[in-house]
């Protein structure tokens, strides 16, 4: 990476409001994401992490404030455009095609930067898929459909990732393979943030954390404010 | 001895003839409209117009740029998609999100000011024009003579609908489209330009019907009121097809034209109806059509 690139963050997120049609949901949210890390947004339903997501891949209705992509503002920009300055996204309900297959599913997202996973890498990560690839993109399993929601956009080149509860409703060996894939590719140096619900998944893999609250980030801290007494104030937070 | 007439041979395989050729233009137009309501769930009322305009374009190469049937058979569908696709980027473009009822009536105004213009300028009465050289003349079969040009338009139209088909179901072009088709929002968010998609995919589906309209034309002449004609049985065989369905709209297009043929041989009084019966009855037994998919 150059080391332009390397001295600001990745994503800086300031000032974010989003609405769904009349319904006014992020009130100014302001984080940032740094090269090489991954970074988890917690918070109750209705928090607002899946529409920062969507916010910042430019799929809500409608949104101001600002987000900077490797110093690039995308807020004005169209989604198609912000995916193709390497943002890519593994949505909440996976989106899997069905009137895909699944090989078609793994293909669709076109090249948007040189560098992106190969097939065989991607199927030493996800061996299930290999032997899927024929099948249509509804026949999948929960844990194949997340797997290959989460393939799909590893070929493409794009170095920042966004995870919405990859975790949500799947078995604790899956659970457990996710792991082992997002710790992959933060050695690789990718970039990531996630959504998640279960902190403690979400504690093996993470750098840092936000807390959103009402459609702002609540509080901030890192691995290192772990200790037994903020971890009482957080589950306070979260309601856990 | 059916219904109180004798049939010979001759007039039972003319019929099959007849009914092959109308399915050939029953499948292209539905296809084409297939096509354009998978990607953009809107019925275009304007195919007719497009289909006429297609064979006044192949008209107007011959007579005015000397070009013949065989740069038609290309020019006209690059001409009248483009003139779809700049209705799509100028007037369908900002119904977008809206009842499909207004992109209905959008069409359907469209079709209406198409046709209009064409009936002013060359009256109602049609232009020949002319079978080329190389597909006139006819084959004896033996059982039958098979004018050269029916088998080409036939043979033709089969390819076209097979091709349309192969590069939607299989290629990776096709997958973009069922994928937008599916989930626009989450394909534009993996990088892919939706909105020219759409534009490129009703030119295509207008392309399809110009197609229709250049094979037509030495069968047909070339008439303002050639797609009117026509479009009201292309629409109840999308129906009896169901909407959206690539192979449902073939199949049924050709097998529509067979049994309309059919009917002319056996029942000659029902011959007009026969589609709309078809329609009420499939309507009444499966709602979605016969490959339709229940929403």
């Amino acid at each position: 990476m150059a080391m332009a690139e390397a001295a600001g963050p990745t994503l800086a997120v300031s000032g974010l409001q989003a609405w769904y049609g009349e319904s006014h949901v992020l009130h100014g949210v302001d984080f940032e994401v740094r090269p090489g890390e991954v970074v988890t947004l917690l918070g109750r339903n209705g928090a607002g992490k899946t529409t920062t997501l969507k916010a910042i891949m430019g799929i809500v209705g409608k949104r101001s404030g600002s987000v900077a992509f490797a110093g690039h503002e995308t807020i004005g920009l169209s989604s198609d455009r912000v995916a193709r300055l390497g943002v890519a996204i593994c949505p909440e309900e996976r989106a899997i095609f069905s009137s895909l297959s699944v090989r078609e599913n793994l293909m669709l997202p076109p090249r948007v930067a040189p560098g992106g996973l190969t097939l065989e890498r991607i199927f030493a990560l996800f061996p299930n898929l290999a032997e899927r690839l024929a099948s249509g993109g509804g026949k999948l399993s929960g844990g194949e459909q997340q797997m290959l929601a989460i393939a799909r956009i590893l070929r493409t080149g794009a170095r920042f990732l966004m995870l919405d509860e990859p975790t949500e409703g799947l078995a604790p060996v899956i659970i457990r393979q996710i792991g082992h894939t997002i710790a992959e590719l933060k050695r690789e140096g990718f970039t990531i943030l996630l959504v998640e619900q279960n902190f403690r998944f979400a504690a093996t893999v993470s750098d840092r954390y936000y807390v959103m609250e009402h459609g702002r980030i609540g509080v901030a801290f890192g691995n290192s404010d772990l200790d037994a007494n903020n971890m009482e104030k957080l589950h306070v937070r979260l309601g856990v | 001895m059916i219904f109180g007439h004798a049939i010979t041979a001759q007039q039972l395989f003319g019929q099959l003839l007849i009914g092959l050729i109308n399915g050939s233009f029953y499948a292209l137009l539905s296809l084409g409209l297939a096509v354009i309501f998978g990607m953009l769930n809107i019925v275009n009322f304007a195919h007719g117009a497009l289909y006429m305009m297609g064979a006044f374009v192949a008209y107007f190469l011959l007579h005015e740029l000397g070009l013949n049937y065989w740069w038609a058979l290309i020019g006209s569908p690059l001409v009248v998609g483009a003139f779809g696709a700049l209705i799509e980027r100028t007037l369908l473009v900002r119904l977008r999100g809206l009842d499909p009822l207004y992109s209905l009536l959008l069409t359907f105004g469209v079709a209406l000011m198409i046709q209009g213009l064409f009936q002013n300028y060359f009256g109602a009465s049609g232009m020949p024009y002319a079978i080329p050289p190389q597909l006139s003349g006819a084959h004896n079969l033996g059982f039958m003579f098979l004018p050269n040009y029916r088998a080409w338009v036939i043979g033709f139209s089969a390819v076209v609908c097979f091709a349309t088909w192969f590069l939607i179901e299989k290629t990776r072009i096709g997958a973009y489209l069922r994928a937008a088709t599916e989930n626009p929002t989450m394909t534009r968010a993996f990088g892919l330009d939706v909105p020219r998609m759409i534009t490129l995919t009703y030119g295509f589906g207008v392309g399809l019907a110009a197609l229709a309209g250049v094979l037509a034309a030495p069968i047909n002449q070339v008439r303002p009121g050639m797609g009117a004609d026509i479009i009201a049985v292309v629409f109840a065989v999308v129906v009896i097809g169901g909407m959206g369905s690539i192979l449902g709209s073939i199949i049924t297009g050709f097998t529509l034209g067979v049994v309309e043929g059919l009917t002319k041989v056996f029942y000659p009084e029902a011959s007009n109806t026969v589609v709309f019966v078809i329609m009420a009855v499939v309507l009444l037994i499966k709602p979605a059509g016969l490959f339709g998919k229940v929403a």
